[in-house]
């Protein structure tokens, strides 16, 4: 079950569902052991697992391996920290605000803002408003 | 901080969302969802006005719905119109439906782009960034057009927030990617660059993703931005651990912005000026030493973000590759990795090494690291580690490691994943070809490869074993006895019998002294497999068998009772029923001399790159196979003493000689022989079957689909490139571009021909609308019939990879001249394609040789004496003026090359009377050659002066 997705490129609806089933596939068959980076297609998807969610970004195979599994992690702990110990249905219920976080965090599949501060002192102001 | 409850805001959201949730069944949640697509709807459609909160919640229920994978075909409208709400969270939810929802090329961009215009001008930073989002998102072209030039402004401003700046720049980035040409630099572009220096870490995280895009395609327009980026990132990298307060993450101090300094310095080459270098080399220097530091956090977020840095610093050094010191460093900090507990370290450790093997300068300290690495290939659990692993002993051999390596892939080969094989098996046979210094070795090698990996190898591999063995004598003899002991195994692998078919053909002879291997035993060993089979190695060892009885007449018997039994002779494929009716009945019929010579043992391939890496390039993709790598296999050229290839796809050794045509049809095109093999024709079989080279076009077709295939390019000249090369001979390839290849095979008769035409799809994409016409201009159409053109009308479409075959039928009623023309029609890609060829059909194909005495010749040649039945032209040789070549010509003419005629033995006459529906024409001709003035001199004499005038203009060209 995906919860959210966000796409950077162009793809219609149809290849955008098989693209999701593949990476379920892909990624969901790995064992704690193995590394958190696995080739697609012509790119690479770099996923950390937080108990049953996994969280997957697909990337140039250039791409920094690393940073994009900490920028996973930042995402995260920014979540867990505006949602209070965020679980899977505060993901669920709160989607239209996910995206939001999202957007902070992550723009034209680059990254936008790395400071956790920063972007909580945000979305905290956009919570204010009406 | 701040806390955020669930589905606050939105009860009505929340409801429905916990309702879907506790659907038990998929036919109670589509229930439910119709049952609020319904309610939605009347909502919409209602009189009472709603209000933005309630549009709000409506419009957010349809994302809901929509999300979990349902079509939405309404709403689009409420969205539309959330955007003018001045409310943030209603602005929001239609910035975000119409996000996720509207295609880039909706109608209704361009009421969202009024929208945004507004939102973009509100001087409200928080509407700012919405609406930048919003383009960011979709991306589209509309958007490009109507915001390109608007959006460097914003982010150049001295008076934008920084949030702003920091989505504009993204933005951008984005229309860029998406419509670069809408994105014209201007006087922005430099302010962009100093954004590097922003006192705001966020936008200098922003602007560089923005930078570095730009700069890969400008260089020189952003080569500022280098001094910049090292400044910037000296400043990170000296800064302690709290400096940065907000940017540092688990005590490291910005290290995204870090990375992505590291990686803009890898768009330019090292720095010029000095003191900037300098910076440069100790920041580098800098984050090798805190590799070795003790770490502030046990926390694996600290040691990645480290890492992190750490990597993408040694990517630049190997960039640069210019600092043997630090290459050197990075390899022994990367060594310490391959032995590091974490999985992912010692996967990146191989492939960042694998980049530090090729260096000159860190090639030898990667290569200490050789035990290691071969106990990953072993032990790691993680198959993309093994890969890895497998990756980085193929980048660190050379020849003093070559036999260990080789040994260790071998072994590792029998347990491998099915996902590596072939690639392992490439990779086996390139380095085996590569470093082999004792040919013995790499044939022992690529044999053990096919035992142990049989499936995996391909044709390439195979072909390539034999291509060496081929060009190398000094190998032949082991070659023969170690594949006539593998071929010994019960149970071994076809392309093993491939192999011993191909090699005992040649070469069978060296091992038959030996009464263990004598050529009875060779020939039953190899017989013993043959009903095991495929088609493709039972024509191959078809083509060994007639080679044996030319090799060792002893067992011509044998082998003649075989080719005639009934499952050879009427075998239900044509293939390989033809071959052994002609192998038969050349065994019986030709001389041993004239055996000798068609059967004689396969000339050299001329030497070229390995098919096997062309292979695995493709493989790979470009780029993936390090530069280097092609430089080592030009450097060690000289050692190479391979042979070449005729062509990823084609059977390489078939080519020369047309009695052995080990054919293998390839995946895209029936394959032709190119040029007239001269005993092909003397023995009278002609090349009926897909045999010779294809031209090897797979490297850059898509590019090349693209170019030509962008605008439509309705050609109507006629092309007749193909059609003189058709006059001597009545199969190859007519035509060929990008897209389409057009084979032809013909047979005549008398006065009636029949023609295949075979159209290849060689793109991957449907042709649509195919269709084919064939006219005769002028004249023509009174004096040749083509039949049956209509009712063998072509299917009218063409998948990708596809050939269709269209007959064409023929009659000759009169002599003529012209050709006809051959018009074919199709869509690629919405294109229209519009070809026309001229097609083939020349007087002289409808020619029987004539065989007379020398006596008759020169009667005859008298009695034809009027002027205007003779036609002569003295010309300049264009091709070959070899002997062979001339007389497979002339015999490819269709008419009789009588010898003992000429008192001259260096000309050549020819007879033959060409067959009309109405009339017989008898044709003599005489061509002198010159080759010290490399001239010819062609007379024609025929009973039709119209015909010594065409035949004359059709053969000055030929020779």
């Amino acid at each position: 079950m995906t919860r959210l997705a966000k796409w950077y490129m162009q793809f219609d609806d149809d290849e955008k569902q098989k693209l999701i089933e593949e990476v379920h596939a892909v990624v969901t068959v790995r064992d704690a052991k193995h590394t958190n980076f696995v080739e697609f297609r012509n790119f690479k998807i770099i996923y950390r697992r937080y108990a049953g969610l996994y969280f997957c970004i697909c990337v140039d195979v250039t791409d920094n391996n690393l940073a994009y599994l900490e920028g996973i992690h930042n995402f995260v702990e920014v979540l867990n920290e505006y949602f209070h110990n965020v679980c899977e249905l505060d993901l669920v219920f709160n989607f239209y605000k996910v995206y939001t976080v999202v957007d902070e965090m992550f723009l034209a599949g680059e990254i936008r803002e790395t400071s956790q501060t920063k972007v909580l002192k945000q979305l905290l102001m956009l919570q204010s408003l009406e | 901080m701040p806390a955020v409850s669930k589905g606050d805001g939105m009860r009505g959201l929340a409801v429905f969302i916990s309702d879907i949730r506790n659907c038990k069944s998929k036919e109670a949640e589509i229930k439910r969802i119709n049952k609020e697509l319904a309610n939605i709807r009347s909502k919409f459609k209602g009189d009472k006005a709603l209000d933005g909160y309630s549009k709000k919640k409506y419009v957010c229920k349809l994302l809901f719905i929509f999300l979990l994978g349902h079509d939405i075909d309404f709403g689009h409208m409420e969205a539309v119109n959330l955007l003018s709400s001045n409310k943030y969270t209603e602005k929001q939810i239609g910035y975000l439906f119409i996000s996720v929802l509207v295609n880039s090329n909706s109608e209704l961009i361009r009421l969202i782009n009024n929208a945004i215009k507004n939102d973009l001008s509100s001087r409200n930073p928080t509407f700012m960034c919405l609406a930048l989002h919003c383009i960011a998102n979709v991306g589209s072209r509309e958007m490009a057009e109507a915001f390109a030039s608007e959006i460097p402004r914003i982010l150049v401003a001295g008076d934008t927030m920084d949030s702003v700046k920091q989505s504009a720049a993204l933005c951008l980035l984005r229309l860029y990617k998406t419509s670069p040409d809408l994105v014209l630099m201007g006087e922005w572009t430099s302010r962009v660059v100093h954004l590097l220096n922003d006192q705001h870490m966020g936008v200098v995280t922003a602007a560089i993703s923005l930078i570095t895009c730009l700069s890969q395609k400008n260089p020189d327009e952003f080569k500022t931005c280098v001094s910049l980026a090292v400044s910037r990132l000296s400043r990170i990298v000296s800064s302690a651990s709290t400096d940065l307060q907000d940017y540092t993450y688990y005590f490291v101090p910005a290290p995204w912005l870090s990375c992505k300094l590291l990686r803009l310095l890898q768009c330019y080459p090292p720095p010029e000026d000095g003191a900037v270098k300098g910076r440069l080399v100790e920041c580098l220097e800098t984050i090798l030493n805190k590799a070795q530091e003790p770490p502030k956090s046990k926390k694996v977020q600290h040691s990645n973000a480290k890492n992190a840095i750490l990597f993408e610093a040694i990517s630049l050094i190997i960039h640069y590759d210019s600092e043997p010191n630090l290459l050197v460093r990075a390899c022994n900090q990367l060594g310490q990795f391959l032995q590091h507990r974490e999985t992912n370290l010692r996967y990146l450790a191989l492939e960042s090494m694998c980049t530090l093997a090729s260096s000159e300068f860190s090639h030898e300290a990667v290569k200490t690291h050789i035990e290691t690495v071969i106990n990953a290939l072993k032990t790691e659990r993680d198959v993309s580690v093994r890969q890895r692993a497998a990756d980085l002993l193929y980048a660190m051999c050379d020849r003093s490691n070559a036999k260990q390596i080789v040994a260790e892939m071998l072994s590792y080969l029998e347990t491998a994943d099915y996902s590596i094989r072939e690639e392992m098996v490439l990779k086996v046979a390139i380095l085996a070809e590569k470093y082999a210094v004792d040919y013995s070795w790499y044939v022992d090698t690529i044999l053990n490869l096919i035992r142990i990996a049989g499936d995996y190898v391909s044709e390439e591999v195979w072909y390539r074993v034999i291509q060496i063995v081929i060009n190398r004598d000094d190998v032949q003899g082991y070659a023969a006895k170690t594949v006539f002991e593998a071929l010994q195994a019960p149970a071994c692998h076809e392309n093993m019998v491939k192999v011993g078919g191909y090699i005992l053909g040649e070469f069978g002879n060296l091992i038959a002294g030996d009464p263990r291997s004598s050529p009875l035993v060779q020939f039953n060993l190899l017989h013993s497999k043959f009903h095991l089979c495929s088609v493709p190695t039972r024509a191959l060892l078809l083509s060994a068998y007639i080679k044996f009885i030319n090799l060792f007449p002893e067992t011509k018997a044998t082998i003649q009772e075989v080719l005639r039994c009934d499952s050879q002779i009427r075998n239900s494929d044509v293939e390989l029923q033809q071959r052994a009716v002609e192998y038969l009945k050349l065994s019986s019929i030709a001389s041993t001399d004239v055996l000798a010579t068609v059967l004689e043992e396969m000339p050299p391939f001329p030497e070229r790159e390995s098919s096997i890496l062309a292979k695995l390039k493709k493989k790979k993709g470009p780029g993936a196979v390090s530069v280097t790598e092609l430089e080592d296999s030009k450097r060690e050229g000289g050692e190479l003493n391979g042979g070449g290839d005729r062509g990823p796809d084609t059977s390489a050794m078939s080519a020369s000689n047309a009695v052995s045509r080990h054919s293998v049809t390839s995946n895209l095109s029936y394959v032709f022989q190119s040029t007239p093999s001269p005993s092909a024709d003397l023995l009278g079989i002609r090349s009926s079957a897909p045999a010779g080279t294809a031209p090897a076009s797979a490297g850059n077709l898509l590019v090349d689909v693209f170019s030509e295939a962008g605008p439509a390019a309705p050609s109507a000249a006629v092309n007749d490139d193909g059609f003189l090369r058709f006059v001597c001979k009545n199969n190859g390839v007519l035509f060929e571009n990008q897209l389409l290849q057009i084979g032809i095979k013909s047979e005549y008769r008398q006065n009636l021909g029949r023609m295949y035409l075979f159209y290849g799809n060689k793109t991957s994409v449907q042709f649509a609308s195919f269709t084919t016409s064939v006219s005769c201009p002028g004249e023509l159409q009174s004096h040749i019939l083509s039949l049956n053109v209509q009712t063998k009308q072509v299917e009218p479409l063409v998948e990708g990879g596809a050939q269709i075959q269209q007959v064409l039928n023929i009659e000759c009623l009169t002599d003529f001249s012209d050709a006809p023309l051959l018009n074919i029609k199709f869509r690629y890609g919405g294109a229209l394609q519009n070809l026309t060829l001229k097609l083939p059909v020349t007087i002289n194909k409808f020619f029987q040789p004539t065989e007379m005495s020398s006596h008759d010749f020169f009667q005859r040649w008298k009695q034809l004496s009027q002027p205007q039945q003779e036609a002569q032209k003295i010309f300049k040789a264009n091709h070959s003026m070899d002997t062979e070549v001339l007389k497979a010509k002339l015999l490819g003419l269709g008419t009789a090359l009588l010898d003992n005629v000429d008192p001259n033995p260096e000309n050549y006459v020819c007879a033959g009377v060409i067959q009309t529906k109405g009339q017989q024409v008898g044709c003599l001709l005489r061509l002198e050659p010159n080759a010290q003035a490399q001239m010819y001199r062609l007379t024609l004499r025929c009973s039709k002066d119209s015909v010594s005038r065409r035949l004359c203009e059709l053969l000055a060209e030929q020779f």
